[in-house]
C-alpha cells in the first residue's frame, strides 16, 4: 500500500515535534545571550564556562564510571540468565526465575527506587553491608534493572540461534564450556554489545532511583541536572546538552555509514 | 551423549552451580526488595535514624482511604498516564504507517532517527522544552516580537507544558511495536480487499486496524505503564498542582520522611498496574 500525502504529513509533523526541541537546544547552544534560547550572535563562551563548572564534571565523570561498571556487570548477569531461560529447559522455579527477571522491565521507577533503598537500609542494619549509600548503592541498582533489559535482548538472539550447532559441536566431543566458548558466545556477542550500551545509556539517564539510593557522596550528572533544571535552564546546560547531542549523532551516523557501505 | 563422566547429574550439579548467583541475584534485588516494601508500609514513622520502627499498623493504608488526596493522586496518575498513551498512539499511527511504506533502504536511518532522541538524554530534552516554554523562553520571545502578545504567557508550569513533555519522551515507544507490525502486514492482503472493491476508509477499518490492534495496544501500555508512576516530568514541566502518585510518593519520602506511607503508596500504585502489567505480559507473548 502506498500511503498518502497525509500520512507523509503527518509522519513528517510527528518527526518535527521530536526533533525541534533538540535542534533548537543544539542550535541556541552557539549563542552569546546569558538566556538560553536568545540569539545574542556566536560565541564559545558557554561551551568554556561548562568545562571550568567543576561540579557537573566531576558528576559527569562519577556517572560515566557508574554507567560502565553497572553495564558490564549488567552483562554478566543479564546474560546469565538469558542463558538459563533460553537453553537449560525446565528446572525447579523457572516460572518465578522468569517473572523476577522480567519484574524490573514493568515496575515503575519510583517503586523500583524506593523499595532498593529500603533493602539497603535493612541489609546494613542486618549484616552491616553495604555500609553506607552512594556510588556503589546506584551501581548495584543499576545493574539490577539493566541487566532485566541485558536478558530480553539476548534472549531474542538467542531463540534465533541454531540450537543444533551447539548441540553438533558437543556431540563431536567439545565439553560444554568449548561449545559455549566457540560457538555461543559469538552467536550472541552483538547481543552482549546491545545490551551492554543499553544497560549503559539507562544508568546514564536515570535521575529517579539513582536519587532514592544514593547518599550525600553519590551525586551523579542526572541529579546535578535535575537539581539546576528545578531552577531553570542555564546556558552551560544548554551547551551540555549539544555536546551529547552532536556526539551521540555522530556516532549514529558514522554506525550508519558503515552499515551502507558494509551493503554496497 | 557425549557429557563425559557423570551424564544427567553431572550436568544438573553443573546448572546448579551456574543458576545459584542467579537465584541469589534476582532474589536479591527483585524479590526482597518488594517484600520490604510489604514489611515497611506496616511499619511506624520515627524520628531515628533510619526513621521508621517495625511493627504491625494499617495506620499508613488507613490514611490511603480516608484521606482523599492520596486517592486523587492515583487518579491523577492514571489520567495523566492514559492521556499521554492515547495522544502518542494518535501521532504514532500516521508515523509508524509512513516509515513502514517508504523505500527499505530508508527504514534504518528513520528508525535510527526515531531513536536517536532516546539516547540524548531524558534531562537535557525536558531542559530544551524549559528553554522554550518559560516566561524569557524561546515562544514568549517569538509571540513579543510578531506584535501577538505584550505580557509573557504562561507556558511552563501548566498542564500542556507536562502533556508535551510526557508525549516527547514518550513517542517513540508507542511507534516501535506499531511500525514493527505494520512492516509485517502482508501487502497482497490489502491489495486483495482493493480488488474486491474496498474503499480506502473500509481498506483501514476492516484490514489494517484489527492487524495493527495487538500493536497498538502494546504500544498504549508500554507508554501507559511508566508514565503512571512518572515524577521527573510533572515536578519539571507541570503546574504545582498536578500532584500525581510519582510526586506524592517522592514527597512523603523525601520531604516528610514518612517512609512507611510512602511504601503503602508504592503498593497500591502496584495494584493499580497489576492488570495492565498482565495484559502487557499476554500481549508480549503474542505480538
Amino acid at each position: 500500500m502506498k500511503p498518502g500525502g497525509f500520512v507523509h504529513a503527518m509522519m513528517l509533523a510527528g518527526f518535527l515535534f521530536l526533533w525541534l526541541p533538540i535542534l533548537l537546544l543544539v542550535g541556541f547552544a552557539f549563542s552569546a545571550d546569558r538566556i538560553p534560547f536568545q540569539w545574542g550572535g556566536f560565541s564559545l563562551r558557554w561551551f568554556g564556562a561548562l568545562a571550568t563548572n567543576e561540579r557537573l564534571l566531576e558528576a559527569a565523570w562519577l556517572s560515566l564510571r557508574i554507567a560502565a561498571a553497572s553495564a558490564t556487570l549488567a552483562v554478566l548477569m543479564g546474560g546469565g540468565i538469558a542463558f538459563a531461560l533460553a537453553r537449560f529447559g525446565p528446572f525447579r522455579g523457572r516460572a518465578l526465575f522468569g517473572a523476577l527477571a522480567g519484574a524490573p522491565l514493568v515496575l515503575p521507577e519510583v517503586v523500583i527506587g524506593l523499595s532498593l533503598l529500603l533493602l539497603f537500609v535493612a541489609l546494613e542494619g542486618l549484616i552491616g553491608w553495604p555500609a553506607g549509600r552512594g556510588a556503589f548503592t546506584i551501581l548495584l541498582a543499576h545493574a539490577g534493572f539493566g541487566a532485566a533489559y541485558v536478558a530480553v535482548v539476548v534472549q531474542a538472539r538467542l531463540a534465533e540461534a541454531e540450537r543444533s550447532l551447539e548441540e553438533a559441536a558437543i556431540d563431536l566431543g567439545a565439553s560444554p564450556f568449548v561449545a559455549f566458548r566457540t560457538i555461543t558466545l559469538p552467536l550472541i556477542a552483538p547481543a552482549l554489545i546491545a545490551g551492554w550500551l543499553l544497560a549503559f545509556t539507562l544508568s546514564l539517564d536515570d535521575v529517579v532511583i539513582a536519587s532514592f539510593v544514593s547518599g550525600p557522596a553519590g551525586t551523579t550528572l542526572p541529579i546535578a541536572l535535575f537539581s539546576m533544571l528545578r531552577l531553570g535552564l542555564t546556558p552551560e546546560v544548554n551547551a551540555l546538552g549539544a555536546l551529547v547531542v552532536l556526539g551521540v549523532g555522530s556516532m549514529l551516523a558514522l554506525a550508519l555509514w558503515l552499515l551502507g557501505r558494509r551493503q554496497a | 551423549m557425549g557429557d563425559g563422566i557423570g551424564g544427567a547429574a553431572f550436568r544438573v550439579i553443573r546448572r546448579g552451580i551456574l543458576l545459584a548467583p542467579l537465584w541469589a541475584w534476582l532474589l536479591m534485588l527483585v524479590a526482597a526488595p518488594v517484600l520490604i516494601l510489604g514489611v515497611m508500609a506496616f511499619a511506624t514513622p520515627s524520628d531515628g535514624v533510619p526513621p521508621f520502627t517495625l511493627g504491625l499498623r494499617f495506620a499508613a493504608f488507613a490514611m490511603l482511604v480516608e484521606d482523599f488526596y492520596y486517592a486523587e493522586a492515583l487518579l491523577a496518575a492514571l489520567r495523566l498516564a492514559a492521556t499521554t498513551a492515547g495522544l502518542c498512539l494518535l501521532i504514532a499511527y500516521p508515523m509508524a504507517l509512513g516509515m513502514a511504506g517508504v523505500r527499505p533502504a530508508w527504514r534504518l536511518p528513520l528508525l535510527a532517527l526515531l531513536m536517536l532522541p532516546f539516547w540524548t538524554g531524558f534531562l537535557l530534552r525536558l531542559g530544551a522544552w524549559i528553554g522554550l516554554l518559560r516566561d524569557e523562553g524561546l515562544v514568549n520571545h517569538l509571540l513579543r516580537g510578531l506584535g501577538i502578545t505584550d505580557e509573557p504567557l504562561a507556558l511552563l508550569y501548566t498542564e500542556g507544558a507536562m502533556l508535551a513533555g510526557m508525549v516527547h519522551a514518550y513517542l517513540p515507544f508507542a511507534v516501535l511495536p506499531l511500525f514493527t507490525a505494520l512492516i509485517r502486514l502482508d501487502p497482497a492482503l490489502l491489495e486483495a480487499a482493493a480488488d474486491l472493491g474496498a474503499r480506502p476508509a473500509r481498506l483501514f477499518f476492516s484490514v489494517t486496524l484489527p492487524l495493527a490492534l495487538p500493536a497498538a495496544a502494546a504500544g498504549f501500555l508500554l507508554v501507559f505503564i511508566p508514565a503512571a508512576g512518572e515524577f521527573v516530568i510533572p515536578e519539571l514541566l507541570g503546574p504545582p498542582e498536578a500532584q500525581v502518585i510519582g510526586r506524592v510518593l517522592w514527597q512523603e519520602f523525601f520531604q516528610n520522611r514518612d517512609w512507611p506511607l510512602a511504601a503503602a503508596l508504592a503498593l497500591a500504585l502496584l495494584a493499580l498496574l497489576i492488570l495492565p502489567i498482565r495484559w502487557f505480559q499476554r500481549l508480549g507473548a503474542g505480538v
